[in-house]
């Protein structure tokens, strides 16, 4: 479902990717680890088309479809999602207003039968409880004075009911606690399934105790050194990237 | 694309009520002498009094210098070029009922989104509209005479009301408060009246529609609302214009009297016609609006600017009395060329009184918009109390937003907050909308409708959803 050749990419003009490849099939979960400003986030920003992330060169399928050629939301609407770093504040939109128009624009565009209110507010709320969030928290403004962790965990809430095809975590798990971290597996684990792929992007191994994946890749540099098993995690979780990128100092 | 271009395209949206009506109208030339307010006077079958009175304004106001201190840019009026009576001609007979109304002016409502007819079936709006200089048809007469309220136009009201009229007519705004105040006493050619009974809560929220139809015409609305003792009313006002190359001159006076323990809610829905993206046509809004609270009166204004080529209005409250309430609530969008210099001014007089101010300005294009607000606590204010957040919000990196307030203290156990902020619609806010599926015209009007939410939140409900589909309008493309 995603096939990424030889891709290039520059933020702001500054080359990050540097000939990427990935190839992602259905019900796959693949993990993306690596030292800090190898590109892991810039991957995960150039597929879900950030202003100011180009693609340089190569190129990046997403269900046969040339991602440079389509807007963000023309993205989202094929299923694409990306769970966000650091999620914004968008104060006085409520989250189930906000949820209702990326549902209406998503589902539409999916062929998927639309909710009226009423099921929207159940599903909503069933996700909510999925990830530990209580159901005030769809009345007050999306991420609008939450914590680092009710952030995160509203994330994973929209996540679970876009139900999207291809989901991008971006180190969703840097700054949680390790209850919380356990709520945000659970709920991703329960997205698992034969028709979806999850890219888990993240610097530690220990969100790979919980979710745990198929696929196991190494970013240096703007490019992939090295794949391999769920146990190459734990490998790197002993040495650190240091034996894979050639330099001193670097450890997980 | 970028999000500047997304922003460019989606702030060059039409204005959607330019249109023009075409009614034979029964225009005076333009310029303006005395001559001219005599003739205004007698086209309104005025008494003696209102004449004088109107000329007194007229002889001051040929004395007074135009203000030029407000944040606004525009080239000098020409007040002898401007026509300053117009009424449709088929008025000339007054029509007893809508069905005697002209089919042109009713449909002229309807693109508006006035279904008068359904108006009437539906659950109690009565509206009185101003088409130019004259009252059109006024309903729910009837209801509201059950109830004791006063609803009609102010030509009316003094031929069938001299003596509440005089006694309060000018007691707030008095004929030479400013420069478009004294014009407009002396010319005044409509608006609304409404005078609600002592302890009587006014049976539905009453609303004007005003509409400036004929080119080269100043409209100058005069209202004044009177809520006697313990009495209470919400008040609606609407406007549009056409769209026309020239400029046209509004100057409105509007005058509030919420005696003791009366309760005044006046909420403003402005979208008259802007100019369009180079600055050029547009109306003049040169407004004065102010309310006086006696002892635990509260007077409350809304308003949701969208429209007009400059806006220079500062709907205030006089909290005469003790324990009196003042409240602003208000939002200001420009875009294009447009500029506003708006805001309000609390003056505390009375013990323990309160206001509370929130503005909310959104600029965009090459606009301008300037918060101006006056907060003053007079020597007998003891314990009054203020509250003022004033947040800017900028679409694209070519407007500006700008911050006047003015602070006065005379008493020294007054207290007086003031927060505020400027911030952008960031792309971090759009890309996570967009990242959602939600396309760019729909994510800012989202974001921006949030924004002003706690505004919105004091407009009665009818008003809110249409204040919320005009901010869309405004700043939608394609969307009609």
């Amino acid at each position: 479902m995603l096939e990424i050749r030889d891709l290039h990419a520059a933020v702001g003009g500054k080359a990050i990717l540097k000939g990427l490849n990935l190839t992602v099939k259905p019900g796959e979960v693949h993990a993306i680890m690596g030292p800090n400003g190898s590109g892991k986030s810039t991957l995960a920003n150039v597929l879900a088309g950030r202003d100011n992330y180009e693609i340089t060169g190569g190129e990046a399928l997403f269900e046969g479809k040339s991602l440079a050629d389509l807007e963000p939301e023309e993205r989202a609407q094929l299923g694409l999602f990306l769970a966000f770093q650091y999620p914004v504040e968008i104060p006085g939109v409520s989250n189930m207003e906000f949820l209702k128009a990326a549902l209406e624009a998503t589902r539409k565009a999916q062929g998927k039968e639309e909710w009226d209110s009423v099921t929207l507010l159940r599903k909503a709320r069933e996700a909510c409880k999925q990830v530990n969030l209580d159901a005030q928290f769809l009345k007050r403004g999306v991420n609008e004075g939450f914590s680092g962790g009710e952030k995160k965990r509203n994330e994973i809430m929209q996540m679970l009911l876009m139900e999207p095809k291809l989901a991008l975590l971006d180190e969703t798990d840097s700054g949680l606690d390790i209850d919380a971290l356990q709520t945000v597996a659970r709920g991703v684990n329960s997205l698992r399934g034969p028709e979806r792929g999850i890219v888990l992007v993240t610097h530690y191994q220990r969100l790979l105790d919980y979710i745990v994946p198929d696929h196991v890749h190494v970013l240096s540099n703007g490019r992939i050194i090295k794949s391999g098993g769920k146990e190459l995690a734990l490998e790197l979780e002993d040495k650190g990237y240091g034996w894979l990128t050639g330099e001193e100092g670097e450890s997980a | 694309m970028s999000s500047q271009a997304e922003l460019d395209k989606v702030i060059r949206s039409e204005y959607e009520a330019g249109f023009t009506t075409l009614v034979e109208s029964d225009t005076l030339p333009p310029g303006l002498n005395e001559d001219i307010i005599r003739v205004i006077s007698a086209k309104k079958e005025e008494p003696e009094w209102m004449l004088e009175w109107r000329l007194e304004a007229y002889r001051h106001w040929q004395e007074m210098p135009e203000p030029g201190w407000a944040h606004l840019n525009y080239p000098p009026v020409d007040y002898n070029s401007i026509s300053y009576y117009s009424a449709p001609k088929s008025m000339e007979d007054r029509p007893q009922s809508l069905d005697e109304v002209d089919p042109e002016l009713l449909e002229t409502y309807k693109k508006l989104g006035i279904p008068l007819h359904e108006q009437e079936m539906l659950a109690g709006v009565a509206v009185d509209m101003v088409f130019d200089s004259v009252s059109v048809a006024t309903t729910f007469k009837a209801k509201l005479a059950e109830a004791g309220v006063i609803f009609c136009s102010i030509s009316e009201a003094i031929r069938e009301h001299p003596e509440l009229v005089r006694k309060y007519l000018g007691t707030v705004v008095p004929k030479g408060d400013n420069f478009f105040a004294g014009l407009n006493s002396a010319v005044f050619t409509d608006g609304s009246f409404v005078y609600i009974p002592k302890g009587v809560r006014c049976p539905m929220e009453l609303s004007t529609y005003f509409r400036i139809n004929e080119a080269n015409t100043g409209q100058f609305e005069r209202t004044l609302i009177i809520a006697d003792e313990g009495s209470y009313v919400s008040y609606l006002e609407g406007c549009t214009a056409p769209q026309r190359d020239e400029n046209q001159l509004h100057a409105a006076v509007v005058e509030l009297v919420a005696l003791p323990g009366a309760e005044i809610k006046y909420s403003t829905v402005q979208n008259w016609y802007p100019g369009d993206e180079n600055g050029k046509g547009g109306i003049f809004n040169f407004v004065t609006k102010r309310g006086v609270a006696h002892d635990n009166a509260k007077i409350s204004w809304t308003q949701v600017e969208t429209g007009s080529a400059i806006t220079w209005k500062y709907p205030s409250v006089v909290l005469r009395g003790d324990n009196s309430v003042g409240e602003f609530y208000s939002v200001a969008l420009t875009r294009h060329a447009q500029q506003a210099d708006t805001g309000t001014k609390m003056i505390h007089l009375g013990k323990n009184t309160k206001s509370t101010i929130v503005s909310k300005g959104i600029s965009a294009g090459r606009s301008n918009n300037s918060y101006r607000g006056l907060v003053r606590m007079g020597p007998r204010a003891e314990n009054a109390r203020n509250f003022t957040q004033c947040d800017s919000l900028l679409l694209g990196d070519t407007c500006g937003a700008h911050t006047f307030p003015y602070i006065e203290s005379k008493h020294p156990s007054a207290t007086i907050e003031h927060e505020a902020t400027t911030s952008k619609v960031s792309d971090d806010q759009l890309f996570l909308c967009r990242q959602r599926g939600i396309d760019p015209e729909k994510a800012i009007s989202m974001i921006v409708n949030g924004f002003c939410k706690e505004v919105f939140k004091e407009l009665p409900m009818e008003f809110a959803v249409e204040a919320g589909k005009l901010l869309e309008v405004s700043l939608e493309g394609a969307v009609g």
